[in-house]
């Protein structure tokens, strides 16, 4: 077995149903290829974040099982797995008057022992984390008084000093402008290239997905229906049948990436 | 000076061999400050009584150089009774702490809860059903705090139940302290009612939360559970850093969530009910020691060591100043706390809905 067969993050018959209700997934098989950038795209409801909460042991499934290169994730210690893998759910919510500082610091908690809690090689890391991040400077600032932007990054930075092999992003985007919704997934990216972590994050936005990921996979109603490099996942026919959605796909001249113009939605919805 | 690529360190960590931390001088300071206020105030307190003792005979005294008569108001009767003060200071705060923390509440204590009114229901319910006034004293010292620690483990996991389906946001852990408290409150008044006159009366006399005619049979059981709770908090005190980011973060930073918080809440509960079966329920010093510390530090939670300071120093405080102002007719000290305790929560309600009210 070569080292490229090696499988990361992989879920197996994976379903997961709230309250006997409806199912949210339905029996979903995904291979996570390690070193690459996934995003997980669908309509709301369509079962993303709990794909990604299943994934990322935040979420019990019903059945079935994720493994971590082989392992059910459930069966690891919780610590020694929070050095692996690290999630960043949606919009977390820091306490009031906690530093940026000291937000990055507790990525390090998997890696440190009770009476070790502040070694050189925590300050090290913490410090790069903030400046890969771009907030060395806000270190000392509060997380509540940041705006939209820097407060992610600085989540994204306790994630960074984490670090972790494989990093699940629930909706890393969310309520930022466009010129912010780059700065973040150019931080992604960068994680990506530079820090070789493998990267799966749910994303609304169709063309920023289609630009920075190496492999998308569509969700509808708890199925994957599509799953594939941006090119072939990011096509009109797929997108009317995941989002009833009739659109253009064009080719962006800057990224040689598909870009979705938006057309009519098809059929009736209320 | 404005040297570019200067690295100042960002946090200032102090080692001793392997053991390291980070150094948060402000914090060390305030908590350093409340334990000498603490000692200051115990000594203070040793002194003052129908026989008045300057400071430093009380020193002279615990140092094994007072006569006779000293020795025995400082060590016979007094310091029974002000460490006994102490330990239930220091059980309730960091009861509190823990509670606080562990539900990402400002609101969440143990009293607020209803958890002490779980206790007091278990305590009054031996001291009046468990036999009567001639009942032996022995059954009364291992039943009393034991059916304490029963009736608060059963009003927890009531809370829990209830807000299991209300949320543990804002103020509705509240409102189900105050049905909770209703419930067992009601239970002590039927208690109460039904009791022979004698075991009535003196179950009364423990429903007020005092330290009148306590002693070493009160203060063992808290000192020992503060030892208990010690060794195992010691190791998990810093997960109540990842707690307070929430369960999501926490679990992916490494935390098993569910059993570190039964433990932390399991402590919580044990501390809570050996201080009310000790001294009575003594409202507010779980909700206050926290805030007072964790606003006072300016960290974005109570440290326990810090809070555990804090609770002493108003219970020793208090206990001083129901004694003194009107002797000799001694108030019970919690009647004092709550004096002080009251505004402090309308205070910290209405600092609460500002924040929360966005």
């Amino acid at each position: 077995m070569t080292s490229a067969e090696i499988l990361e993050l992989q879920a197996q018959n994976v379903s997961v149903t709230f309250g006997g209700g409806e199912p949210a997934l339905r029996s979903v098989d995904v291979t996570i290829r390690p070193g690459e950038i996934t995003a997980i795209v669908g309509p709301n409801g369509s079962g993303k974040s709990t794909l990604l909460r299943a994934m990322g042991r935040l979420l019990r499934p019903t059945d079935g099982a994720v493994l971590l290169d082989g392992v059910d994730i459930l069966k690891r210690p919780t610590r020694e797995l929070a050095r692996d893998l690290g999630i960043l759910p949606q919009s977390p919510i820091a306490p009031e008057g906690l530093t940026v500082v000291d937000l990055v610091s507790r990525g390090r908690d998997p890696h440190r022992r009770w009476f070790d809690q502040w070694a050189a090689s925590d300050e090290d890391i913490v410090n790069l984390a903030l400046e890969k991040t771009g907030m060395l400077e806000l270190a000392h600032a509060r997380v509540d008084d940041l705006s939209g932007g820097q407060r992610q990054r600085a989540w994204i930075a306790m994630a960074l000093a984490q670090e972790t092999r494989v990093l699940l992003l629930d909706e890393p985007t969310t309520y930022l402008d466009v010129a912010h919704q780059l700065d973040v997934l150019e931080l992604i990216q960068r994680m990506n290239t530079v820090d070789r972590a493998t990267i799966v994050m749910v994303l609304h936005d169709l063309s920023m997905a289609a630009r920075y990921s190496d492999r998308i996979i569509a969700l509808s109603d708890g199925e994957i229906v599509a799953d594939g490099t941006p090119q072939e996942v990011i096509t009109p026919a797929v997108l009317a049948t995941v989002f009833d959605l009739g659109a253009t796909v064009i080719l962006d001249p800057l990224t040689r990436r598909p870009h979705v113009l938006p057309g009519r939605r098809l059929g009736a919805h209320w | 000076m404005t040297a570019t690529g200067e690295i100042r360190p960002l946090q200032r960590s102090v080692r001793i061999g392997r053991v390291s931390a980070i150094w948060r001088p402000r914090a060390v300071a305030v908590a350093a400050s409340a334990v000498l206020l603490t000692l200051a105030i115990s000594i203070l307190a040793l002194g003052i009584g129908d026989f008045i003792m300057t400071p430093d005979r009380v020193v002279a005294t615990l140092l094994g150089q007072g006569n006779a008569s000293e020795q025995l108001i400082v060590l016979t009767v007094r310091l029974p009774r002000i460490l006994t003060g102490i330990a239930a200071g220091i059980a309730l705060a960091v009861a509190g702490a823990i509670m606080q923390t562990t539900a990402r509440n400002a609101l969440a204590s143990p009293d607020l809860l209803g958890v002490t009114a779980g206790a007091s229901a278990g305590a009054v319910a031996v001291i009046t059903l468990g036999g009567t006034a001639s009942a032996s004293g022995f059954l009364r010292e291992v039943g009393v705090p034991t059916a304490a620690m029963l009736g608060a483990l059963l009003a927890t996991v009531l809370v829990l139940v209830i807000t299991g389906r209300t949320g543990l946001s804002g103020i509705q852990p509240l409102l189900v302290g105050i049905g909770v408290s209703a419930f067992f409150t009601g239970a002590v008044s039927w208690f109460l009612i039904s009791a022979p006159i004698k075991d009535a009366a003196r179950a009364n006399v423990w429903l007020t939360g005092s330290l009148n005619q306590r002693s070493w049979p009160e203060f063992w059981p808290i000192a020992l559970s503060i030892l208990v709770a010690a060794v195992v908090l010691v190791p998990l005190a810093h997960r109540l850093d990842s707690f307070q980011l929430g369960n999501d973060i926490a679990r992916s930073t490494g935390v098993p969530v569910a059993r570190t918080a039964i433990v932390l809440i399991g402590i919580s509960v044990l501390l809570t009910a050996v201080s009310a079966a000790a001294v009575g329920p003594l409202g507010f010093v779980a909700l206050m020691a926290p805030h007072v510390i964790r606003m006072a530090s300016g960290t974005t939670r109570a440290s326990l060591f810090g809070a555990a300071a804090v609770g002493a120093f108003v219970v020793v405080a208090s206990d001083l100043v129901a004694r003194t102002v009107l002797a000799p007719i001694q108030l019970p000290a919690g009647a004092v706390i709550a004096i002080i305790g009251g505004p402090f929560l309308v205070w910290l309600l209405i600092s609460q809905r500002r924040k929360t009210s966005l």
